[in-house]
């Protein structure tokens, strides 16, 4: 139950006193101005009341997760969903990893002959639909499930059963996949499964609806995780932390949900117009009967895009952390940088037909295309001159996170750049569905996204575990990857510009690509080997690096408050804001707010652009229900790959699961 | 626990989807099948007439690529002409569940290769044997004898029909059967 | 050392300079105007990213103070850097203009209609081109595959539609791509230069064998052309010896009969490559196998042995089939 306060005036805006919030003592002013002001319930126990390790330890019963395996899957924490999501989708990566390296084995010769046509096309399909949908997009929501409510000085995630729901959900989609893979069901129609070549009279089987089904459960994964980035962002601040002191990271974040839930929705129309295509007869994409093969490039790509930038923003939340922790200074052109990824995120949806240049569409609108894709240079430039100009009046630390980030500037600058090459359509005429176009992709992915997580990782593992990561191992993993990685891609621009097209399972020998691709199989294996070292770096200091405490990079941000790893309630009592780096603008003590339940799980709800304190609000308790919920969802699915009747069938044991899920508790809290 | 995940995903793999299958060359190549049929249901003695059937036909029907296959093929050499979608036209229709010499698979390959009376064509030796079985796979899909999940989705063409896989399920008279209704007049 | 790798790298970067099917190797106007926008995008975009980098580098050798408090900022500082980065930022805005005007340029130069008097239809099918010369007079219309002979010096209007899925018609040394897409017609001009063999390859994927979807463009004078056209509207050469006699006879005997057409003979079928005069094409299987006796025999034995997955299947011949029928084929010229 929550209490609603009575207008106020507008001078309560100011910076508050930390003492003044939430306490049971009278406020200044006469007259009752809310709950918070009355004298406390004897017998609910707050955080003002009790102190020290006895506070901790009540909070610990109150917000952890019961052990053995009904705990586990019933867990609303989002660290732990978190950790879940972060490792899932490292597997995700490992996997899609993996079939790269067959396919560059594949590749080194002419006529190599290692694999067929048929196994090809499925790792290169699996390949990309892992990396894009598997990994790319859940592991900048991972880091957000698990860092934006410690970022923001609370205590869970918006909606947490969701969160946990949503982790399920994600894990057995790609789960199916990977299984559909292993008993040859395999998709084998690429990434972006183009019709009429994934539609019912080209791809027999039910290859292509698993692909699409996948789809649709990542989809929906996405968009639960987005929306709680949303209200957690606007409603669930610590309070004092207005809009202009939001940490960086949790900005790209807010931007990255947003993209996400405009965005994936046309995904999923095209997907599900597909398995209707091909299980129920409709004719979307049947030119014969009316329907067009170019909607489902038009609704693909219109996700297609923003899709890249769902996965570079994030990156650029941590590139922006880590660039000022490193420099040991503030963010240089914060309101620049917060305004660019605005923009970034806007713009991103205005690109989409730069896939679509060598289709036929009309030139005038081509030329549109042209302008914007060369125009969303210019908010990326931005961040990198602001990013440049913090590290330029800083003072560098150079350890393995700063190393990544360096990695990021020189891989993703010359992605970016390719990149303006490409938004030209007549070069784009040339090098469209070539290796060069692989090239630039990966530079901006990898470079854009994969750096910066590496970094991420080696920066935030002492929080995530308690531990250091090797410093020496980390010199060795980044080393490995960055010349690794430019091996195995850079000469794809040439072979992409000497006539190689993509996803060709093979090419012959008077073409004279042999020697290059055989040198990109050899840095692939370089830069394989490098995740194997990044593996074995986890594994070993998760067991015995050196134990790190609270702050071991003296970084500002609230999440470097917390223990390391945090207790399950996050921080024993809700701290205060007053800079954009709290940590470095109290280095001895944080102001915290007081009056929070220690009894019962309370957060903070705040007003959504000033960050006041507004309302206490009670956060879920443990639940199977999401679990079982997914299950359902999950049953649903994959039926109607087989049958449209799963919908019926699936939909009631799906529809008693959220009965259960939404059955009214009664709140400990009002019975207090 | 760990275990258990090994074998059950070593045993998943090793039985790789029978109808994903996708097999370009026939095994053994271009030999025609040995295939015994009786054409009728009469003959001496208590039992009924001896076939034997190599279950070549399994591995068709199973198969949605074969299937598909044999739906291009079908219109490649152009049964289309006499049969159209399945509805007939101056050849009996296919979708139905009368079958002048027998609707097994088997029966509707040697029908391909060895041609009918009345106007038939025969196609031994103009359609490799892999090809005969594909289409006749397909055939058999038309009357959805085969199962859903390996008949064909809709063509990118226009629609005359349901595509197979929406089709209810055929009944089968038994192979061998000649109604009267089916003969045509000489 | 440094100097072997430095040269090794040079090589290969250069290696791409010209060749067979490259798009740097430009041997027509329209190619010659892509590859020149791309290097001098090449050459300003390479500028930036030194730019970049080295005012990163630059930026990683300046150290404060040690013990600096880090919110502390210096106000002169910090406008010297806006003022930095506001240039740096209308700097690049500029050069994207700039190279979004050039790239406008070059699309009025790839797009432009010019009339020409040689209009194709190509086809994309899994996994060949079907080519239709057309022309006013019915009589001198024909199909062939995979080779196309243009004059040079003269725009040829090609006409792309897909029988199936999307491919992508592409030569690089003439001109960009243009998807062939079902259910529309799209078109592209294309012009040599000089006389040559030019290869091109299906650039969308479009199944098992996209990879080995390849097709040659042979541009050569005006003479030679209309050589070649005359003789390839001619029906099959009847053959010249009795070996080919026998070859003709196992062909139309045969599977090969349900599928391929030879003008001339009785065999009309319209669902593979037109085989009229496939000897004098030097490619067979798409741009695979050069047309050689032993390739012919080896595609006609096993063509799932050299691109798995094609719809040609294999057929049963004895083994004194095979010599005669290569002989017919080859000598359809």
């Amino acid at each position: 139950m929550t209490h609603t306060l009575a207008p106020h005036d507008a001078a309560l805006d100011a910076v508050p006193k930390p003492t003044r919030l939430l306490t049971g003592q009278p406020a200044g002013k006469p007259g009752f101005r809310s709950e918070a002001d009355a004298p406390p319930n004897p017998r609910e126990l707050r955080d003002d009341q009790v102190d020290g390790p006895e506070l901790t330890a009540r909070l610990v019963r109150t917000w952890g997760t019961r052990r053995g395996i009904i705990g586990a899957l019933s867990t609303v924490d989002h660290k732990i969903i978190g950790k879940r999501y972060i490792i899932t989708a490292f597997i995700f990566l490992f996997l899609g990893g993996l079939a790269a390296v067959v396919m560059r084995m594949q590749l080194a010769r002419p006529e190599s002959g290692l694999i067929g046509p048929d196994l090809y096309n499925q790792l290169f399909t699996m390949h990309g639909t892992t990396m894009m949908f598997l990994f790319g997009v859940p592991i900048g929501e991972a880091f957000a499930v698990f860092l934006l409510p410690l970022m923001l000085g609370t205590r869970n995630i918006a909606f947490a059963r969701l969160n946990a729901y949503s982790y399920y959900v994600y894990l057995f989609g790609g789960a199916m996949i990977w299984v559909a893979f292993m008993l040859n069901i395999g998709p084998d129609v690429g990434w972006f499964a183009y019709v009429p070549l994934s539609g019912p009279e080209f791809s027999p089987g039910k290859r292509v609806d698993f692909w699409a089904q996948m789809i649709t459960f990542t989809e929906v994964a996405g968009i639960a995780v987005a929306v709680q980035v949303v209200v957690t962002f606007f409603k669930m601040r610590a309070p004092g932390m207005t809009l202009d002191r939001v940490p960086l990271f949790v900005w790209a974040e807010l931007v990255n949900a947003f993209i996400i839930i405009f965005a994936l929705p046309a995904v999923v129309t095209a997907s599900v117009m597909l398995i209707m295509d091909r299980l129920v007869g409709t004719h979307f994409f049947n030119p014969a009967e009316g329907g067009d093969a170019l909607l489902y490039q038009h609704l693909f790509w219109f996700f297609g895009h923003p899709e890249v930038y769902i996965i570079f923003i994030p990156a650029t939340g941590w590139v922006s952390a880590i660039v000022v922790t490193f420099s040991r200074r503030q963010a240089f052109g914060y309101i620049p940088l917060v305004l660019s990824m605005i923009a970034t995120g806007f713009l991103s949806f205005g690109l989409w037909v730069h896939h679509m240049f060598t289709t036929g569409l009309p030139q005038l609108g081509a030329s549109f295309f042209t302008a914007s894709s060369m125009l969303i240079a210019i908010p990326n430039g931005i961040q990198i001159f602001c990013w440049i100009a913090t590290l330029w009046d800083g003072r560098p630390v150079f350890r393995t996170p700063l190393l990544f980030v360096m990695g990021f500037f020189f891989i993703f600058v010359a992605g970016g750049l390719s990149g303006i090459m490409l938004a030209s359509v007549p070069i784009d005429a040339q090098v469209h569905d070539t290796m060069f176009v692989v090239a630039h992709f990966h530079y901006v992915l990898i470079g854009g996204n994969v750096f910066p997580l590496l970094g991420a990782v080696y920066y935030w593992f002492p929080k995530f575990t308690g531990r250091m990561m090797s410093e020496r191992l980390g010199k060795w993993h980044f080393w490995l990857a960055f010349i690794g990685f430019n091996i195995t891609f850079f000469p794809m621009h040439i072979s992409g510009l000497m006539g190689m097209p993509r996803r060709v399972y093979t090419y012959l020998p008077e073409m004279g690509w042999g020697n290059l691709n055989l040198i990109s199989t050899l840095g692939g294996v370089m830069l394989f080997g490098s995740f194997v070292l990044f593996l074995v770096n986890v594994l070993v200091s998760a067991r015995r690096g050196a134990v790190a405490g609270p702050n071991p990079w003296d970084a500002g941000t609230l999440e470097w408050a917390a223990s390391s790893p945090p207790l399950p309630q996050n921080f024993d009592r809700i701290p205060v804001v007053t800079n954009r780096e709290p940590l470095w603008a109290h280095r001895n003590t944080l102001p915290v707010a007081a009056g929070l339940s220690v009894e019962n799980r309370e957060v903070i709800i705040s007003t959504a652009t000033s960050g006041r304190a507004d309302l206490k609000e009670s956060s879920p308790e443990p639940s199977i229900w999401p679990f079982l919920a997914a299950i359902a969802t999950t049953i649903t699915f994959i039926g109607s790959i087989f049958t449209p009747w799963a919908i019926v069938w699936g939909g009631l044991p799906t529809m008693i699961t959220l009965v259960g899920w939404f059955w009214p508790k009664g709140n400990k809290e009002d019975e207090a | 626990m760990r275990i258990l995940l090994i074998t059950s995903l070593t045993v998943l793999t090793l039985t790789a989807c029978e109808r994903e299958d996708r097999e370009y060359r026939a095994n053994p190549v271009t030999a025609e099948s040995e295939e015994k049929i009786a054409l009728s249901p009469l003959s001496a003695g208590p039992n009924p007439p001896f076939e034997r059937r190599s279950g070549m036909g399994q591995d068709y029907e199973e198969n949605a690529f074969h299937v598909s296959q044999g739906k291009k093929l079908y219109v490649w050499f152009n049964c289309n002409g006499c049969h159209a979608n399945g509805g007939g036209g101056s050849g009996p229709p296919l979708m139905d569940d009368r079958w002048s010499y027998g609707g097994q698979i088997e029966n509707i390959v040697q029908t391909i290769r060895e041609g009918r009376p009345n106007g038939m064509p025969s196609f031994r030796g103009r359609i490799p044997d892999d090809q005969i079985w594909q289409i006749a796979a397909y055939v058999r899909s038309m009357g959805r004898y085969v199962s859903k999940d390996v008949a064909s989705g809709r063509n990118d063409d226009m629609h005359p029909a349901p595509a197979e896989q929406r089709r209810p399920p055929g009944q089968m008279i038994d192979g061998g059967q000649v109604p009267n209704s089916a003969l045509m007049p000489q | 050392m440094k100097r072997t790798s430095f040269v090794l790298l040079l090589s290969v970067s250069l290696a791409g300079c010209q060749g067979w099917q490259s798009a740097l190797d430009a041997h027509g106007p329209a190619a010659r105007t892509l590859a020149d926008m791309f290097w001098i995008f090449t050459a300003v975009l390479g500028t930036v990213w030194v730019l970049t980098l080295g005012a990163l580098l630059l930026a990683l050798r300046r150290r404060r103070a040690a013990g600096t408090d880090p919110l502390a900022t210096n106000p002169a500082i910090e406008r010297r850097m806006t003022v930095v980065v506001s240039t740096a930022i209308g700097m690049t805005f500029l050069t994207v203009l700039a190279l979004t005007g050039i790239s406008y340029g070059g699309q009025r130069v790839l797009y432009g209609h010019k009339d020409g008097t040689l209009t194709l239809l190509v086809t994309g099918r899994q996994w060949w081109w079907q080519i239709m010369y057309e022309d006013p007079q019915p009589n001198r219309v024909f199909t062939t595959a995979n080779e196309i002979h243009i004059p040079v010096g003269e725009p040829v209007l090609i006409k792309l539609e897909s029988a199936d899925v999307i491919h992508s018609f592409w030569i690089p040394n003439l001109t960009g791509k243009m998807d062939a897409i079902t259910g529309r017609q799209n078109q592209i001009q294309i012009q040599a230069d000089r006389p040559g063999v030019y290869r091109g390859q299906c650039a969308e994927f479009c199944g098992l064998q996209h990879a080995h979807m390849g097709m040659l463009v042979i541009a050569e004078t005006k003479e030679d052309f209309e050589r070649w056209r005359n003789n390839q509207i001619a029906s099959a050469k009847p053959p010249s010896n009795p070996e080919q006699q026998r070859g003709m006879e196992i062909f139309l005997s045969k599977p090969c009969v349900m599928c391929h057409q030879i003008r001339g003979t009785d065999a009309g079928g319209k669902i593979a490559p037109d085989l009229t005069h496939v000897g004098s094409r030097r490619y067979i299987a798409a741009g695979t196998l050069e047309t050689t006796r032993g390739n012919i025999a080896a595609w006609i034995i096993d063509p799932h042995g050299i691109k798995p997955g094609v719809n040609m299947p294999t057929i049963q011949l004895e083994p004194d089939e095979v010599q005669p029928l290569v002989s017919f084929l080859e000598g359809l010229k």
